[in-house]
């Protein structure tokens, strides 16, 4: 086990040092020099942009510019806003604690709907149910997150009345955007749990509970469940993925001041250090988020042993 | 179970019969399921949609008409009109070539992609697949609408980086199924006699390999579709993707949504199109899925 986590963390190391030269040569691929497009409606003094460019360090070498990027971001530091000046950290990290709540709260609510439907439907064993919730799986599925969350808004704040469209309170303001992350992502979970759940119960351990005389319900719970959710942890790190790509969109509907909208507008001004901090945090926290998935599915069932 | 062994046909073919019992029996069970027919009446809903859509759309779809601003459904506008007057009927069916576009773009660019990168990776080994997967596990380290935004931000946003942002964020996922595929089949009898008889590694990547592996690609291809409309619409509802006056679906959601309350019909029209074509083409991927690998 000390031996896979130490390869985990090396590879974790050098997944994110590769992160941190792609972010950086985020900068060089973009066509055209990101401080003169500042300037570009506006005759400018050479002078200025000089001055500029000395300001972001992008008159020196490049391979200064990259170590220096390198120790920057290591000692925290990403650089400043081309647009505000203000440090990127400070700009971004808000917002990004914003995106990583709505994700979060969304899989918490995912996992709820997800193994809770999955499990109903094996436990009931009704065909109308089970069907029901199959369609229903699959509409969610085939929806855009966006006009869901639309859907959802006009019923509970419009029509109902029940939640305000605006909130000062920042938990009534996340029920919504949850609500539908959680619901399409719980979709897909509660998919592979009724399947994972239906295989685990032809196994011969299971007909081995049953024949030793306990319930179906006890062997659903304390035997089958805990086996079928091993496969759905792996799951659950994508899935945090997906939703924080899916928080990115959907924040736009509830006016939820996440990444999203910073992405955005740092896209349309070509505010590349912005973009950096954004793609590097954005990504870090997916890839941590996995690796951790991965040491705890390893630690669950540790008859997989994954090559380094 | 018959294996392999060739029958003279009429024709006079020599058409393994494995192949023609495959065949067969892959329609039966595709037309014995509900699913490939709803699915398939909702994808040849959006084809005819989409190339007739000039001939059944009342208006031009960015015919403005001041006088007619935010009518509810009625026979005229049988979706109602926008702000700006314009047909919303019209717009969604315009909107519907946009859809089948993105659509079939990004699964040829993803499949591409994937087949020339995962067959380059797995059959030539050594540096190339080094750099190759190195590369793709580095694209596999961002969530996918992150690289779609990083795509975006690369090639400035629009309709043609939309196509090409949905097209590439799949590469990385396809590109290691297919490199895994090749390496099991890398050691199959056959690969090697054709190794042995002196064929050159494009004929065997080609000729013998590829074809081999075209039931997983086509099976992983299917979510291709309905996935790479529901990221485009996405990516233009933030405002990344197509731009006004576009009819795109996700562009008509993001014009209409504030207008939620006094007009619905303006989000909820090109929502129910999205809707049924990712459900047309999820249901259809299913089916495909189930009559190519059936359960035993």
């Amino acid at each position: 086990m000390f031996i896979y986590l130490l390869k985990r963390l090396m590879r974790l190391l050098g997944l994110w040092l590769a992160l941190i030269t792609l972010t950086f040569g985020l900068r060089l691929v973009i066509p055209g020099d990101p401080v003169e497009a500042l300037f570009v409606n506006q005759p400018t003094d050479p002078q200025v942009i000089a001055e500029v460019r000395h300001e972001f360090g992008l008159d020196q070498p490049l391979p200064v510019q990259y170590f220096n990027y390198l120790a920057n971001v290591v000692q925290g530091d990403l650089g400043k806003s081309l647009i505000t000046r203000r440090p990127v950290l400070s700009e971004i990290s808000d917002r990004y604690f914003k995106t990583v709540l709505l994700a979060g709260a969304g899989l918490i609510l995912a996992l709820i709907f997800g193994i809770g439907s999955g499990v109903l439907a094996v436990w009931i064993k009704n065909r109308a149910f089970e069907t029901g919730l199959t369609a229903l799986n699959l509409v969610l599925l085939s929806m855009p997150g966006f006009w869901l969350g639309l859907l959802l808004l006009d019923w509970f704040s419009v029509q109902l009345g029940w939640l305000p469209v605006l909130s000062e309170n920042e938990l009534v303001q996340l029920i919504l955007p949850a609500l539908t992350l959680g619901l399409i992502s719980g979709a897909l979970l509660s998919r592979v749990v009724k399947a994972q759940l239906l295989e685990v119960l032809n196994q011969d351990y299971i007909k081995t509970a049953r024949a030793k005389g306990l319930t179906g319900r006890a062997v659903l719970i304390r035997h089958a469940l805990k086996n079928a959710l091993t496969p759905v942890l792996t799951l659950v790190g994508l899935q945090f993925g997906a939703l924080m790509g899916g928080a990115i969109i959907v924040e736009n509907v509830f006016a939820w001041p996440g990444l999203g909208q910073l992405a955005v507008q740092a896209i349309n001004q070509r505010d590349y250090p912005i973009i950096q901090g954004l793609v590097l945090l954005t990504a870090t926290t997916y890839v941590v988020v996995n690796t951790i998935v991965d040491l705890l599915y390893h630690w669950l069932d540790p008859r997989i042993q994954k090559p380094g | 179970m018959i294996t392999g062994f060739v029958v003279k046909s009429e024709s006079g073919s020599n058409e393994p019969l494995r192949n023609r019992v495959r065949a067969s029996s892959f329609w039966r069970r595709l037309l014995a399921n509900p699913a490939a027919w709803l699915g398939g009446f909702l994808m040849l809903l959006l084809i005819t949609t989409a190339l007739s859509a000039p001939v059944i759309a009342f208006y031009p779809y960015d015919k403005i008409n001041p006088t007619q601003s935010l009518q509810p459904p009625s026979w005229q506008h049988p979706f109602g009109t926008d702000k700006l007057g314009r047909d919303m009927f019209s717009r969604v069916v315009f909107g519907a070539q946009l859809a089948l576009q993105i659509g079939l773009v990004a699964l040829v660019i993803a499949l591409g992609g994937g087949l020339v990168i995962g067959l380059a990776s797995g059959y030539l080994k050594g540096w190339t697949d080094g750099v190759l997967m190195g590369l793709m596990d580095l694209m596999l380290s961002f969530p996918p609408v992150l690289l779609a935004l990083i795509i975006t931000y690369v090639l400035g946003p629009g309709f043609g980086s939309l196509m090409l942002a949905v097209g590439l964020s799949p590469v990385p996922g396809l590109a290691r199924l297919v490199r895994g595929q090749v390496l099991s089949l890398s050691a199959k009898d056959y690969v090697l006699a054709a190794q042995a008889i002196g064929a050159s590694p494009s004929r065997i990547m080609l000729r013998t390999i590829l074809p081999n592996i075209l039931t997983p690609v086509i099976v992983l291809g299917t979510v291709l579709f309905p996935e790479a409309i529901l990221a485009g619409a996405g990516l233009s509802f933030i405002g990344l993707g197509a731009q006004p006056p576009s009819p795109d679906w996700g562009v008509l959601l993001l014009d209409g949504r504030t207008y939620l309350v006094e007009a619905p019909w303006l989000v909820n029209f090109p929502g129910l199109a999205i809707l049924l074509v990712v459900l047309g083409s999820n249901l259809s991927g299913t089916a495909l899925r189930e009559a190519l690998s059936p359960k035993p």
